[in-house]
């Protein structure tokens, strides 16, 4: 008799399983849509030439060792990363009331927030504020809040499947129903999996209502620089919302923009009134942190640490950044170029219109079935696409394919 | 001003009353952006309160303001050399320079980590030849380093083992067991083990707890180089703690923080795992790389269920991937490739293997060298546990008054409970040290 003998296999997470599959298929023609990782045209990983870089020097340096960080992490990558995500000149980070913690990657910053805010937000450990995510949304979004025992995590109305787009008043109405001091977790830019941003007016609108009604403002920006090529064009949300005098959370990602995806490299930004709030909400998000990974790793911190303190380095990162934003814009047009040219029956524009590292094509999960069944192209069951998959030597072969698919699947 | 009022009613301290006054000085200036008086009161946060310092890592952080040029660290437990030194395995750097060499990439490891450092990692607590091992019925996954794998550990138990909420520490445990356990929802017990009379085991108080505990409850066990005393169970009376908890039917949590670092003998230092599961018990384990490997910032640890059989660890397996995934998605890649590719590379093992008998040996030398200075100062005391104790803790019996004293006069810092980490003591400043302890003792 085993202890464990009850215990059931859990369903693998869909998108590793995915992976999992591609690897798997024998088809030469294979192409993997699904894991949200940058790859070259090549359709190989890349690492950040100013990454290869830095690592030389890291190496080079003896008097560096692995000794632990502080419980927040290294303090010169907490307060670059909170400055590219507020801006260098952000008033917040002047008038000392932005705090950061370094944390395991965006999941880990999520996971932090999550935590505390359970804890001390809205009364002491009230499980029942609820918790929104868009619909849809990166799928951990829920586990992460859920384990943090949110006991109601719902959805807010974002993607509007008829029109591809954004359903901007589903969004500002779920906004004004929600009972006051729910949280929204907002994506900052690339929205993970649409692409599909609001506008600038429409996140103005979005911030009036919030701000009147009291809802907890939760940034996850995973992609800044990825969006639109830009760090700044893609901060412009979560600034936005400093402007307005939120006290908010926003958690940040380096895997991406970074791509150094398995170093775990994150931060949660935090925005508080002033600076004594702030000293109070780190010092109990360091006892969170102590009971669950005690300090976090040191490489990648050191390495975006050096890299964003760096003049030269900074701006060969900011170059890199482009090139990955450029490829996946390109091959953008080119998907919606070669669907139109095929005359796929339905509008393609959302490809191009969309922005980021996914496309939700609008294929049905029959339709998804059949690519991956038929054609061995991986993509997830919500129709969402890695456009970063793509590469100018299989593009034509997807195109076809998605044509093929949606005219033979309904 | 009913704000100002209820603001100097909530101030509970002269800092928060100079503060106070600042903020109304600078009403026009001090948050442009928002234009209104800043006051806890219209903070989200207003209610949270100033946490405390962390009882082990605060205790760096106090020694780090202090400007005494003899102060000395013997906080945190984290090895020195004998300059007092971070010190850095020339296993490690050749390791480095290896992967460097090879240009790989990023990308995301599985959420249960890097399968070379998995395997190697319960081989090395296991044993090579575990019986274990070769029926694949044993499911290990990286963690970050050891704190994460309890964190992991303490939330699957509390998860899916409905049998029992109870999880009896041993008395004193490591300072962070408790909070992490409690976090996980689980209720935290102790069992006797420190005999503050002799300094050394409570071995009949220890039989006489697990004897009592209800069935099914979980024991946590320290695999050797117990945190905070340094007191290990001899193999015979940890083979009667063996029988016991099997008689009691307990679940066996084992953490083995400093394998390698006990007796200078990896295979010694897990005797007691590898027995334990000879007997039969299906222990749940966790490791750390911090200390043994030198790796502590870069977070590298496992955790191991032994299971029945191999159809049972895959379904613990999958599990472990959901509950990992909330929290982390997956673990960091740098020092998992390290520890690796010493552990699966023959010259690097070896190199390794000599490094850590060299840093216990190093240890165990202070213990001496402390002991023999102490009898030098003309202590009265018996000291022979400093000798006696094990691995890189020493459970001085110093009260907290005198550890006060011992910070205060001597700019020595170290826990309250009278802990000293022997990793920062050096045949330059043993002599220093002996001395504060003679003073604040005699």
């Amino acid at each position: 008799m085993s202890l464990f003998g009850e215990v059931p296999q859990a369903i693998p997470v869909a998108v590793f399983k995915l992976s999992n599959d591609f690897k798997d298929d024998p088809n030469p023609m294979k192409v993997n849509l699904g894991v949200g990782a940058y790859r070259t045209d090549e359709g190989q990983p890349w690492v950040l030439p100013v990454v290869k870089k830095v690592e030389k020097i890291i190496v080079a340096d003896n008097s560096l060792n692995h000794e632990y960080l502080p419980i927040l992490g290294l303090p010169e990558f907490r307060s670059s990363a909170s400055k590219i995500a507020l801006g260098e000149d952000s008033p917040a980070i002047q008038e000392n009331r932005v705090g950061a913690v370094q944390c395991l990657g965006g999941t880990g910053a999520l996971k932090m927030g999550a935590e505390f805010l359970r804890r001390w937000y809205n009364g002491n450990d009230n499980m029942k504020t609820p918790v929104y995510v868009s619909a849809p949304t990166w799928e951990n979004h829920n586990s992460v809040f859920a384990n943090a025992g949110f006991e109601d995590v719902r959805p807010y109305k974002y993607w509007d499947a008829e029109k591809r787009g954004l359903d901007l008043a589903g969004f500002l109405g779920d906004l004004e129903t929600a009972p006051k001091h729910s949280i929204f977790v907002l994506h900052a830019c690339a929205h993970n999996p649409t692409g599909t941003d609001p506008t600038h007016v429409e996140w103005m609108q979005v911030a009036e209502v919030m701000k009147r009604r009291k809802l907890f403002v939760f940034f996850d920006s995973a992609y800044q620089g990825f969006a639109s090529g830009c760090l700044d064009k893609d901060a412009w949300a979560v600034r936005y919302f400093v402007t307005q005098g939120f006290e908010m959370f926003c958690a940040q990602s380096f895997s991406k923009n970074f791509g150094l995806y398995n170093e775990r490299v994150g931060n949660l930004t935090i925005v508080a009134r002033d600076a004594d709030n702030v000293r109070r909400v780190l010092s109990q998000m360091e006892k969170i942190v102590r009971v669950t990974w005690s300090n976090p790793p040191s490489q990648g911190a050191r390495l975006v640490a050096i890299t964003l303190n760096t003049a030269e380095l900074f701006a060969e990162w900011k170059d890199n950044v482009k090139t990955m934003a450029d490829r996946v814009l390109s091959m953008r047009a080119s998907l919606q170029a070669k669907l139109q040219a095929l005359g796929t029956p339905g509008t393609w524009g959302h490809i191009t219109q969309q922005i980021g590292m996914f496309s939700f094509t609008g294929l049905n999960p029959k339709q998804v079935e059949y690519m991956i069944k038929e054609r061995s192209i991986y993509l997830m069951a919500s129709g969402r696409i890695n456009m970063c998959g793509l590469t100018t030597k299989n593009i034509d072969y997807v195109a076809k394919s998605i044509h093929e698919t949606v005219v033979n699947v309904q | 001003m009913l704000t100002a009022f209820s603001v100097i009613l909530r101030l509970d301290s002269t800092m928060s009353l100079l503060k106070y006054c600042k903020v109304i000085s600078s009403i026009g200036t001090f948050s442009p952006s928002l234009g209104v008086l800043s006051t806890r009161n219209s903070s989200w946060w207003g209610g949270v309160q100033m946490g405390p310092p962390d009882p082990i890592l605060g205790v760096s952080e106090a020694f780090k303001r202090d400007t005494s040029p003899k102060k000395m660290n013997l906080g945190v437990g984290a090895y020195r050399d004998d300059h007092g030194k971070p010190f850095v395995l020339d296993c490690v750097r050749k390791a480095e320079a290896l992967i460097s060499s090879k240009q790989l990439d990023k990308e995301y490891l599985a959420i249960g980590g890097l399968g070379d450092f998995t395997k190697s990692c319960a081989q090395l607590a296991l044993g090579a030849d575990s019986e274990v091992l070769k029926s694949g019925r044993n499911i290990t996954v990286q963690t970050i380093s050891g704190t994460g794998s309890l964190c992991i550990g303490a939330n699957f138990l509390s998860r899916f083992h409905s049998a029992s909420r109870d999880v009896y520490l041993p008395k004193p445990s490591w300072g962070n067991h408790t909070p992490i356990f409690r976090d996980a929802g689980m209720q935290l017990k102790a069992y006797r083990y420190y005999d503050p009379s002799t300094c050394g085991f409570d071995f009949s108080g220890a039989l006489d707890d697990i004897s009592k505990m209800p069935e099914k409850s979980v024991i946590m066990l320290h695999a050797c180089a117990h945190n905070p005393t340094g007191v290990d169970p001899k193999p015979e009376q940890w083979k009667e703690i063996a029988d016991l908890v099997k008689k009691r039917d307990l679940l066996v949590f084992f953490d083995m923080a400093y394998q390698g670092f006990a007796s200078g003998d990896i295979d010694r230092d897990a005797w007691a795992v590898r027995h334990f599961i000879e007997q039969g018990h299906n222990i749940v384990l966790s490791q750390s790389f911090a200390k043994n490997m030198g790796l502590y910032g870069e977070r590298v640890g496992g955790f191991t269920v032994v299971c029945n059989d191999a159809e049972e660890a895959k379904r613990v397996e999958s599990q472990l991937k959901i509950l990992i995934r909330p929290i982390y998605s997956n673990p960091p890649m740098n020092g998992a490739r390290i520890a690796a590719a010493i552990l699966n590379t023959p010259d690097l093992y070896k190199i390794w293997l000599e490094e850590v008998h060299g840093m216990a040996n190093r240890i165990i030398k202070m213990r001496e060298q402390l002991a023999v200075n102490l009898k030098n100062e003309g202590s009265t005391h018996n000291w022979q546990h400093v000798i006696d104790q094990i691995g890189m803790f020493c459970f001085t019996g110093l009260k907290p008054e005198q550890v006060e004293r011992l910070t205060k006069e001597f700019s020595v810092y170290m826990t309250k409970d009278g802990r000293i980490s022997m990793a920062g003591v050096t045949s330059g400043n043993v002599g220093y040290l002996a001395h504060g302890i003679h003073t604040v003792t005699k």
